[in-house]
Parts: C-alpha cells; structure tokens; sequence
C-alpha cells in the first residue's frame, strides 16, 4: 500500500542532550548529598516524679559539667584528656575493688559467660554549659565504651567490634552495655 | 602546508554527539541515586561539633531534625541573635516541640514509629540551657532515640 512506503520523518533528537542538562541542573541544585552524622543517646523516659531509682554509691560515676566548662569526675576536678580513662577504669574495675561497680557474671551467647559491670556513669551539666563541650565529654564516654568493646571483641573473636557480624556485635553490646544517664537537668552552677 | 590541506580536503570528520544525552542521563540518574531532597529552609546559622565517635544516621526517612542556633545573617537584623530552634520551616519555643514530634510521627507508618529518631543539629557556641529545654520536651513526647549532629574530627585539635 501506499501508506507504508511513507516515511515517518525522524525526530530530533538534537535537544535531548538540552532537556537532560536541565534535569541535571535541576537536581543539583535541589538536592543535598551531605550524610548526618552523630552521636546517638537514648533518652530516660519521663516520669513525673524527679525521683531516680536509687542507686548503688559504687556503681555510680558522676560526671558534671559546670557553666565554665570545668569537669568534675566523682568530685575532683579533671582535664578532658583524663575522662576516657577514668570511665574504662571504672567500668572495667580491674581490681575488683569495693570502690568499684560489680559485676554480674552472665552467659551471653557467642561470648560465653562475662562479667558484665553494673557501673552507670551520669552526666550532669548545667545551663550555661557550652554546647561543644557537652558533645566532647559525651564524645570521650563514648570512646571508652568502644575501646572497652574493642577489646572484649579482640578478646573473644579475634577482630575489631567492626569487622564482626550483626549477631556478634549484639552479644558485645550486651556484655558491654553503655550505660551512660544524662540526669535530671540542675542548676549545679547556680545560675 | 596549502598544498597538503587541499590534498586532505575532507578535514577533521565531526565528532558525533548522539550520545551525549546518554552520558548527560547517567550523571543525572547518579545525582538522583545518591542525593536526597532538601526539605526544608535553614533559617539558623550552624557550626557543628565536632566529634570522633560519630555514628551515621540509618535510614533518613525516619529521621525528625531539630535546629537550634542563632538566626541567620540575613534575618539577624529581624530576629536578634538569641538562639532560636527551628522546627520545619519556623522558629518554634520548646513548647510546640510536642505537637512537631507527635506530626511527625502520624506520618510514619505503624511499624516505624518504634524507630523513630530525633537528630538535634545545633551550633557548637550554643549554651546547654536551650539543648537541655529541648530534650526534656522530648522525653515528655516519647521520643527517645536522639542524635546529636556532630562532624568527624580526627582527634584532639
């Protein structure tokens, strides 16, 4: 038939690259790549009354943070560098001194039985405390869990916490719970 | 020289450009892939801390930011230069912080709202006082998980 010899005329597709260029544009300017990072805390529940469950004086570490950003370890004044080191000697207890927190031994699966210490380490601030410091001292309590981690995960199996799988990781997390408490919000500063 | 270009004659034959689209598609397509929308219009000026043991945030669409910081420049002149938190689009007291957490929950699904996550994004320079205001307000909303922003730092500086 007639109709099929017709030739169809063929598009351009000349500006395809131009309709393409505006998209592109168009998601650039829209979008952000950047990934957040941070450091992530699980709040206390709230509960009316200000009471906190009482808790053993040993198995207690008080860290506070006043308004000058001077920080207090179970009273004495102490440098930044110094709180690691102080949190891991505390959770870790070496010496099993009374001092010390306990430590209830478990059986964990994978890692066998562990002696998990009961030691809760509290942060205090005040209002007037700066921003950049809080995240520093709560940065540095991190870090002696992780180390801590580290450690038991070496001990255990052999590698770094990061290399293990997901079940692995789960049972040092329970061996190594970071239990660090942002108290009640006071005025320690007085102002 | 004349001689030998009148020999070549043809010239340098054009380079085809049919497949620049193509090339154009697959930057756009990995533009798409690995960038997310903004959502929303900074209206506070920011520095994060900076921190070593930072976590990345999972799963973005479960994620709930809160700003705190001073008024940007531009709206300084307007708002002063008391920090401010911003919630969506505006500035909020701490106070609608329960009605923000309770929205941003009903948009999740059922099955998500356990994960919900707060990250709280604020200047290093910020006192505790307004941070400290913002947590209480979500501990009082049930929203628990938190992150403080922070950027990756190498060590002591």
């Amino acid at each position: 038939m007639a109709l099929d010899k017709r030739k169809i005329p063929e598009i351009n597709a000349g500006s395809m690259a131009d309709i393409a260029f505006l998209l592109l544009i168009f998601f650039l300017v829209a979008t952000t790549m950047n990934t957040d990072t941070g450091i992530q805390r699980v709040l206390p529940p709230w509960v009316e009354t200000a009471d906190a469950p009482p808790i053993k004086e040993r198995n207690l570490m008080q860290v506070k943070v006043n308004q000058y950003d001077q920080i207090q370890v179970q009273g004495k004044l102490v440098h930044l560098s110094q709180v690691k080191d102080l949190a891991k000697d505390f959770i870790l207890n070496v010496g099993d001194s009374e001092e010390l927190p306990e430590k209830v031994v478990t059986d964990i699966e994978l890692v066998g039985s562990y002696p998990v210490s009961e030691g809760v380490i509290s942060l205090q601030n005040d209002r007037g405390t700066s921003y950049d410091m809080y995240i520093k001292v709560q940065n540095e309590l991190t870090r002696a869990f992780n180390e801590i981690r580290d450690n038991v995960a070496r001990e255990r199996f052999g590698a770094s916490f990061e290399e293990l799988d997901e079940a692995k990781r789960k049972a040092i997390q329970k061996a190594v719970p970071p239990k660090i408490s942002e108290a009640e919000p006071k005025n320690i500063g007085g102002n | 020289m004349a001689v030998i270009r009148k020999k070549g004659g043809k010239g340098v034959p054009p380079i085809s450009t049919a497949s620049l689209p193509d090339v154009i598609f697959m930057i756009l397509f990995f533009f798409m892939t690995t960038t997310s929308m903004k959502e929303t219009e900074l209206r506070v000026a920011f520095t994060l801390p900076e921190a070593t043991e930072i976590q990345k945030l999972e799963k973005k669409s479960l994620v709930s930011y809160i700003y705190v910081g001073q008024p940007a420049k531009q709206l300084q002149a307007q708002f002063g230069t008391a920090p401010r938190i911003q919630l969506n689009d505006t500035y909020r007291t701490p106070q609608d912080i329960l009605d923000f957490i309770a929205s941003e929950r009903d948009k999740l699904n059922e099955s998500d709202r356990n994960a919900m996550s707060v990250c709280i994004k604020a200047d290093r320079y910020t006192r505790m006082g307004i941070i400290t205001d913002v947590k209480q307000e979500l501990r009082k909303a049930n929203a628990l998980r938190v992150t403080y922003a922070a950027s990756k730092s190498l060590g002591y500086n």
